[in-house]
């Protein structure tokens, strides 16, 4: 009885989930033709070329390192924030939190856009640096830098729900105790405070760096081609280019960044309890 | 760090935090002709010109429809899978119930491929049925989580006093079990309905030339220009998100719905 239940939610999931998920991790062993057609017997040759060609490993390599550059500015970012909702009183403690995850709502298409309008090349920033007399002041769209600060925004809301959710264990009386004892502020917080949220840091960091990695409108919008990374790449070959045994090759070189990305959040996480 | 130091931080990461979303609103009242900071003026000429475009207007249209479309799927799906899940001892439970909430762990821009994929040998791109399926594999998944959670929460001591009283199953399911997890139905609805509207990624996989969904119409239009037409789309945007978390907020008490 209870299986007859599940049947149709079930079928639903093999249709849009399982089956074209093996479907593209199989497409990945075929060739691509030219003219966009596909290879009918399975080869290692997608894989081969990916492997060789050095544009696909700094396109990994960039990806990476841009997406543990978003990770720790979200999280230098979310970590006061955190902090000050987890002290403030309950009232305010609501309002806050309202605060925190009203951006979440907000679809990421809008939040490029809010980005493109405060940094590109008339928008507010680069026209208040030019009232205070900077005449050139530097592209901040159409470059990495658009792309980090607008990614560590949007992946703000993210961090600072991992942070408050790990900051259980925190307690003001141990902070009390230690300043009684005469430690200084910022010796509180590095002896007592910080040791006690690693289980919040590192979730925060997991869940920053595998949506930096695999997050596509921003980088698309305010990187305007000029930012390579695995996500536009996979875009780009599967719509402009209609090489989809590339594309889902690099779909599973993203799930592969994901698995180590996991395992090394599962190492650090016991290591730390 | 001092205490005012540490409230001014604070305060300037909230706007970092929230500048983009508040921006949208002023840009959006523009009467300039193009993108400019600060705008020479105030108007609703972009509205205006929101309403008359033909594009823009159709992608909003199919994107509402869609929405109510999903969110009416998603409940037929996942109400059944839930009550099974939630009440029903049988091995295996678990694992189900992780392959029903797998998809949100999953990047949409593989998930996204694995769609344009398959959907493109069965000529499913640019259908409805193609983006109906295509929003279902990630409203599923918060369907099914939020009214397991419901359910796992109720006294299962009335349905079986019910039952004990010789009401059948299905009566029991109508009068007893669906009333008390309608709270839980009303956040799915709103959750679904929310995710379907904002879904992106996904859908430019799965869109076509003819049907297309009103993120992705707005992504298109970014690609090209950022004039103040897509503030006012914007705000569009963060008004119905906003009127749909409110109506959620005045029938049944926002940390109800979400299980808080």
């Amino acid at each position: 009885m209870a299986l007859l239940l599940l049947i149709p939610a079930v079928a639903v999931n093999l249709l849009v989930f399982l089956w074209p998920m093996l479907n593209l991790a199989a497409l990945s062993f075929r060739d691509a033709l030219p003219g966009g057609g596909i290879g009918q017997v399975l080869s290692l040759g997608t894989w081969k070329d990916l492997l060789t060609d050095g544009y696909y490993w700094s396109l990994l390599l960039n990806s990476v390192v841009v997406s543990l550059i978003i990770t720790f500015a979200a999280l230098l970012c979310g970590y006061p924030i955190a902090l000050f909702v987890h002290r403030a009183s309950p009232r305010w403690r609501n309002l806050l939190m309202v605060a925190c995850i009203a951006p979440l709502l907000v679809s990421a298409v809008v939040r490029t856009y809010g980005w493109l309008v405060l940094l590109g090349d008339r928008g507010l920033l680069p026209s208040l640096l030019r009232g205070l007399g900077w005449a050139r002041p530097p592209r901040l769209v159409f470059n990495e830098v658009g792309v980090v600060v607008a990614l560590t925004e949007i992946l703000m809301p993210y961090m600072i729900l991992s942070l408050l959710a790990g900051f259980g264990r925190l307690n003001p009386v141990l902070e009390e105790a230690a300043s009684s004892l005469g430690a200084r502020p910022f010796t509180v917080f590095r002896r007592i405070v910080l040791p006690l949220t690693v289980p919040g840091i590192l979730l925060g960091c997991l869940l920053a760096f595998v949506l930096a990695v695999s997050s596509f409108i921003t980088p698309s919008l305010l990187g305007g081609g000029r930012v390579p990374l695995l996500a536009t790449e996979i875009y780009d070959q599967a719509i402009v280019s209609l090489n989809w045994p590339v594309a889902a090759a690099l779909s599973v070189i993203v799930l592969a960044v994901f698995g180590v990305a996991l395992t090394l959040y599962g190492r650090l996480s016991r290591a730390e309890a | 760090m001092g205490r005012v130091a540490f409230h001014a931080l604070v305060g300037v990461l909230f706007l970092f935090l929230l500048a983009p979303v508040i921006l949208v609103f002023p840009l959006s009242l523009s009467a300039d002709s193009s993108m400019a900071w600060p705008p020479s003026g105030w108007s609703l000429r972009w509205y205006a010109a929101l309403v008359q475009h033909p594009g823009l207007m159709a992608a909003l249209r199919n994107s509402v429809l869609l929405a109510l479309l999903v969110t009416a799927a998603a409940l037929l799906l996942a109400i059944p899978a839930a009550l099974a899940i939630a009440r029903g001892r049988f091995p295996g439970r678990e694992a189900l119930f992780a392959l029903l909430t797998a998809p949100l762990l999953l990047p949409t821009i593989v998930l996204g491929l694995a769609l344009l994929i398959l959907f493109a040998g069965y000529g499913l791109i640019g259908t409805w049925i193609g983006l109906v399926l295509a929003h279902l594999l990630v409203a599923m998944p918060y369907a099914t989580r939020v009214l397991v959670t419901a359910l796992g929460t109720l006294p299962a001591g009335l349905e079986d006093a019910a039952a004990s009283l010789g009401a059948p199953p299905a009566t029991v399911f109508r009068r007893v079990t669906l009333r008390l997890i309608l709270p839980g139905v009303a956040a799915t609805c709103a959750i679904v309905c929310l995710v379907s509207f904002d879904e992106t990624v996904i859908s430019l996989f799965v869109v076509g030339p003819r049907l297309t969904t009103f993120p992705v119409a707005l992504f298109r239009y970014v690609q090209s220009r950022t004039d103040p037409l897509v503030a006012a789309a914007a705000a569009v945007m963060i008004l119905f998100t906003l009127a749909v978390v409110i109506v959620l907020d005045r029938l049944i008490g926002l940390k109800r719905a979400v299980g808080g």
